[in-house]
């Protein structure tokens, strides 16, 4: 049953049409190219399958449809602040001044068959992005599957992650609605509120005072040029190292930390990810053709003065928007005739600390593991107690900002007041995440010691039996050897023992490193082995 | 009598529906204009000039019905002679408008003590009304009930929509749908809100609303403001469902809720084995 | 490359690379389990019942066909739609039809291209799991030996190291060469200074409050009590920044009973007859402050919340913001309309650095 890449013996019929005009192709192109290495080295590298492993497909997918689609969009938009009068076929704009990025994007809606179409293909692919890049570092987080050798590959995947905010959030600022201008309004805000240098930063941002009409035009070259390259760049990088590292594994029978099992790149892979590039640009329609997204035409052009209740940034900002909303009263201070907002300084600081967190969690962990090991078995989650308890409550406070954004439709939808919802925000901001912390800590060490049992003493089959001697027992279903390795196989550490240096001397580090183990390891499960095992099996029912 | 202006909205409404559902009829605006113009006309007629003795006694009848409702069912609150008390506000001066307003979109009688007085179906015909209306515009001047000519959904749309956007949107949001206000109160959705409820809350300025007199928006402009208002009711949204026309956080949890959703069942099933 | 799995040999998690030799690399904290549970090896093939009988085989790649039709159907249905249901100019419905028309025609097209191909590879390409042997990331000894020597090579024959002159000035000039592009930045913005212009706005002593949009001036009498106007100065229509003037200029103006304010000494004279004017932008980041409730008097920022009291000269009473809304001082002029007595005494708008300067 072996079907390794060597090639079916060719039965001695005469060459098709279509196979000697494939070989005549492909002798072009080798001859010229080389082209043959390539694909025999990558033609059938193994890809293992799992759900989670597709994340990252989505979100390469949804990129390639947000380059299709934006494409189409620039053919039609015009990146000006110069003022012009609608008389397009929304009627509750005629006649109304606005700028031509705004006009035309009115017109690409309404005036062009298939424009609206594209605008919101294009806005949905960038939340499904987005929101698909989340997930997909989560996934990695959380099986551990950022250790050694793909930290480099994670801290280019966090660039791709802020990247594809900036793009989203410059995109969403294009048209100049009202929603987006006061969008930028408060990115103006904030920026002012930098020490020393705010007030020149805005001045330049924006070519002078707030709005300008400069803005847009600038936006436009760093959504459509600068941002799209560096990213390509950055995502060339990003699958050449996933092609170098090759893809993580769960751990099963037969999977070990020096092979990768799955399906081959040729054929079954590529008709699967290529099928699934298909589904995911026809479920961006599908839903680009049920449902809306930006009805700038509501929102009208921007002008300073207006505002719409529940003005908020798209869902990816709303983490800062949150942060910006729950700071407490009073938070600035007069520094020898200079202001200091520090109730803006603080988001700045607490966003900025929170993703450098982020994306320096490889380096740390591995600081304090000390496992310089290469690591290609992904951990179940709950293998890793700490690791994953750290995760949820970093999702929590991130959660908590998300909704600290949405404050006002929580109030008006949930009946509460927005003062109640605030607070209720600050305090689970700082108590959320403990109690996350906690809760999944335990919940990950009750699932492993579940685990343990099962391994040792088999399922619980629910078929109760009377012995001889009367006593009832419950016959306990064996595991086979393919289910229990699921079980057993996965890393363990123990904290690290603080011993003096060669010079006799206990450093500040180690006392660091020592304390950081064993806050990530003291409560730990250790996998079951062989003789515990077979003890279970001679003293068990 | 004075209910002759409300009969005007009815056939009105009942016009947009019939759009709404079907293809946009040329004739149906003329209908409404028709409709609308013999509504005001009659009523004007009967408010004015022609007042006959039959009609005066019929004023004289209902403002005694008028009576007799608010000393049953208002009174408590806000006293006999409509001074108010500690429970409620003073109504002399605040017009047939304010009443038209509370009770007949039900926020008064007050059903509890709350943030705010919500909206529930009315308590009252609108017979009933109209008669405590009268009565009440007959303690002290106030704003009337608007003429028909400004309720008829066709001034000026895109005036309206720029009227709208600065001084309604920051609190009812842009496209109508409702916001927060402080401590618990909230601006009502507009959807659905008849012209002359719009209309009478925009001159009253009910609860914490300001109020937006003639000098400040003027009738013409605010039969503009409905006018845009009645477009976004009728006008069927361009792209598709509207996701409540609540913004960005709507359209954040429907990508994760349901985009990512049905991303994640495809995966899964991508990846399972056949069998 | 890849091999069949069967027959492999099971091993743990963690073993090392050969590749390292002698000197594998440190495990750091983990624990070696000397007894651990053997790898099972890989579990028996499973075949599906498209492996085992070919006429369910046939049955699938019917399957897998009629999509792509389906696919093809909707691709032509979307061209259909654009030619079919065309935008009529004014109407808004048929640019939903359009919109909802032509994006099902390309769902389908894409969707029937997708869930074909996936089919078919879980049904019909071969369902065997393949086995390809990892490598550690570094290279081989020998390898990274020649990469040592290249360095070593190009030290040497450029005598990059022992030329210290050349390297060090090399050095300098590419850590300047940059700075010439980071001076051509600062045209972005105009040569005067931002602190000035953020202090003064269109305000100025007998400027008439007017309405917004329209410009047209505010007599007191018609600023009833409870009333919210939207005020923006005389003139700011015809002003060639007007977007920029009004981002600054924009006032709110409410009557109240004056026995609900609170005035301080300095303010006596700010208001006309409980008629107050405040700054519409938000001392915290800049958002127009417009939800003004008449009974209570509060103000509330619809961005970030916070509430201003304009009972108590637009003090903050929740939220993110410090400072109060900077007050517009009014009074009116003979014709009895509305106008100010001065700009704004403070900077409008956000916090920023130079702002007390």
């Amino acid at each position: 049953m072996s079907t390794t890449e060597t090639t079916r013996p060719e039965t001695a019929l005469e060459p098709t049409r279509g196979a000697r005009f494939t070989g005549w192709a492909g002798n072009y192109l080798d001859e010229r190219t080389s082209i043959s290495g390539l694909v025999k080295e990558l033609g059938r590298k193994i890809f293992p399958d799992h759900w989670s492993f597709m994340l990252g497909e989505v979100a390469l997918y949804s990129f390639i449809v947000i380059l299709l689609s934006g494409t189409f969009l620039t053919f039609f938009f015009q990146a000006s602040m110069a003022t012009q009068v609608y008389d397009g076929s929304w009627v509750p704009l005629k006649g109304i001044e606005m700028s031509a990025a705004m006009k035309s994007t009115l017109d690409i809606s309404f005036d062009i068959r298939g424009g609206l179409l594209m605008r919101q293909v294009h806005h949905w692919a960038a939340l499904l992005f987005i929101a698909s890049i989340g997930l997909h570092m989560l996934r990695i987080y959380f099986t551990g599957a950022f250790r050694k050798p793909r930290e480099i590959n994670w801290l280019i995947g966090f660039t791709l992650f802020i990247l594809a905010m900036l793009e989203g959030f410059t995109g969403y600022s294009l048209p100049d609605d009202l929603l987006s201008g006061n969008g930028l309004r408060i990115i103006d805000g904030m920026v002012k509120g930098i020490p020393i240098v705010g007030t020149w930063t805005s001045y330049l941002i924006f070519g002078g005072e707030f709005p300008g009409t400069d803005i847009v035009g600038r936006l436009y070259t760093v959504h459509i040029l600068l941002g799209p390259a560096i990213l390509v760049a950055a995502l060339g990088v990003h699958l050449l190292l996933l092609v170098i590292n090759k893809h993580t594994q769960f751990a099963g029978p037969g999977h070990t930390n020096d092979n990768v099992v799955g399906v081959p790149i040729m054929p079954v892979f590529a008709a699967k990810a290529g099928g699934f590039f298909f589904i995911i640009f026809g479920v961006i329609v599908l839903i680009a053709s049920f449902f809306t997204i930006n009805p700038i035409w509501v929102y009208g052009p921007y002008d300073p003065s207006p505002v719409s209740a529940g003005t908020q940034p798209d869902w990816y900002i709303g983490f800062a928007d949150g942060a910006l909303r729950l700071v407490p009263p009073g938070w600035e201070l007069e520094l020898g005739g200079y202001t200091l907002s520090l109730n803006i300084l603080l988001v700045l600081i607490v966003v900025g600390v929170f993703l450098v967190v982020v994306a320096l969690y490889p380096f740390i962990e591995g600081w304090i593991t000390g496992d310089q090991r290469e690591h290609h078995i992904a951990d179940r989650p709950r293998n890793a107690p700490v690791r994953t308890a750290i995760g949820a409550a970093g999702v929590t406070f991130y959660a908590m900002l998300w909704a600290a954004a949405s404050s006002d439709l929580i109030a008006t939808h949930f009946r509460l007041t927005i003062e109640g919802v605030i607070h209720g925000c600050q305090v689970l901001l700082i108590v959320g995440p403990i109690i996350a912390y906690f809760v999944t800590k335990r919940v990950c060490v009750g699932l492993q010691k579940k685990d343990r049992e099962i391994a040792m003493h088999g399922y619980e089959s629910g078929r109760i039996v009377r012995l001889p001697g009367g006593e009832y027992i419950e016959v306990h279903e064996q595991l086979d050897d393919y289910e229990r390795w699921k079980l057993v196989s996965f890393e363990d550490y123990k904290p690290l023992m603080i011993r003096p240096d060669k010079k006799g001397r206990i450093t500040v580090n180690q006392r660091l490193r020592a304390a950081a183990s064993s806050w990530f390891f003291e409560d730990r499960i250790a996998p079951v082995s062989r003789g515990e095992i077979e003890s279970s099996h001679d003293g068990g029912h | 009598m004075a209910t002759a202006p409300r009969s005007a909205t009815r056939p009105a409404k009942s016009a947009r529906k019939q759009r709404a559902a079907g293809r946009r009829h040329p004739l149906a605006t003329v209908a409404l204009i028709m409709v609308g113009l013999i509504g005001t006309g009659g009523a004007y007629a009967l408010f004015t000039s022609s007042a006959t003795a039959e009609t005066q006694t019929a004023a004289a009848a209902q403002l005694d019905d008028g009576g007799k409702l608010f000393a049953a069912n208002c009174a408590t609150c806000h006293g006999m002679a409509l001074q108010g008390t500690t429970q409620g506000p003073s109504l002399i001066g605040v017009g047939a408008a304010a009443v038209d307003f509370q009770v007949g979109t039900g926020r008064m009688p007050l059903a509890a003590t709350g943030p705010q007085a919500e909206e529930k179906p009315p308590q009252f015909t609108d017979a009933q009304v109209a008669a405590l209306a009268a009565y009440v515009a007959s303690k002290g001047p106030g704003p009337a009930i608007p003429a028909a000519e400004y309720l008829t959904g066709t001034g000026d749309a895109a005036a309206g929509a720029e009227l709208f956007r600065i001084n309604c949107a920051m609190c009812h949001n842009v496209a109508g749908a409702g916001g927060a206000l402080t401590e618990g109160k909230y601006a009502p959705s507009l959807a659905g809100v008849s012209a002359q409820h719009i209309y009478e809350a925009m001159v009253t300025g009910p609860q914490n609303m300001p109020v937006f007199n003639d000098d400040n928006i003027s009738p013409a402009d605010k039969a503009n403001i409905i006018t845009y208002l009645r477009y976004l009711d009728q006008t069927p949204t361009p792209g598709g469902f509207d996701l409540g026309n609540l913004g960005p956080v709507s359209e954040g949890l429907f990508i994760w809720i349901f985009g990512l959703g049905a991303v994640v069942a495809i995966t899964i099933w991508l990846t399972a084995r056949s069998n | 490359m890849a091999k069949d799995h069967d027959g492999a040999e099971g091993s743990i998690v963690g073993t090392t690379v050969e590749k390292y030799g002698d000197n594998p690399p440190t495990a750091g904290i983990a624990v070696v389990v000397a007894d651990q549970i053997p790898n099972p090896g890989f579990p028996p093939f499973r075949p599906r019942v498209t492996d085992l009988y070919p006429e369910k085989a046939r049955q699938q790649e019917r399957r897998v066909s009629a999509l792509f039709v389906i696919s093809i159907i909707g691709s032509v249905f979307a061209i259909a739609a654009y030619i079919a249901f065309p935008i009529v100019p004014g109407d808004i419905g048929s640019v939903r039809i359009n919109n909802l028309l032509l994006g099902v025609g390309i769902t389908l097209g894409l969707l029937g291209i997708g869930f074909g191909a996936v089919h078919w590879s879980k049904t019909l390409m071969d369902g065997h799991d393949l086995v390809e042997q990892r490598h550690g990331t570094r290279g081989t000894a020998a390898t990274r030996e020649k990469a040592v020597e290249v360095f070593t090579l190009g030290n040497k024959e450029s005598g990059f190291g022992r030329r210290t002159l050349i390297r060090r000035t090399l050095i300098g000039a590419l850590v300047v060469s940059p700075l010439p592009a980071v001076v051509l930045f600062r045209d972005l913005a105009p040569i005067t200074d931002p602190v000035e212009l953020l202090r003064h706005t269109l305000w100025d002593k007998g400027v008439r409050l007017t309405r917004d949009p329209s410009g047209t001036p505010i007599k007191a009498s018609e600023v009833t009590i409870g009333s919210a106007f939207h005020v923006i100065p005389e003139g700011l229509n015809d002003h060639e920044d007007k977007l920029e003037q009004k981002a600054k200029a924009a006032v709110l103006l409410m009557r109240l009973k004056p026995e609900d304010l609170h005035v301080s000494a300095d303010r006596a004279d700010w208001n006309y007859d409980g008629i107050v004017a405040y700054s519409k932008i938000c001392t915290h980041v800049g958002c127009p402050v417009a939800l003004y409730e008449q009974q209570t008097h509060h103000l509330l920022c619809p961005c970030h919340q916070s509430q201003f009291d304009i009972t108590q000269e637009a003090k903050v009473i929740f939220g993110p913001a410090k400072r109060p809304l900077p007050q517009l001082p009014i009074t009116i002029d003979a014709d009895g309309y509305l106008i100010a007595r001065s700009d704004f005494t403070e900077p409008v708008g956000p916090s920023f650095w130079e702002r007390k300067l």
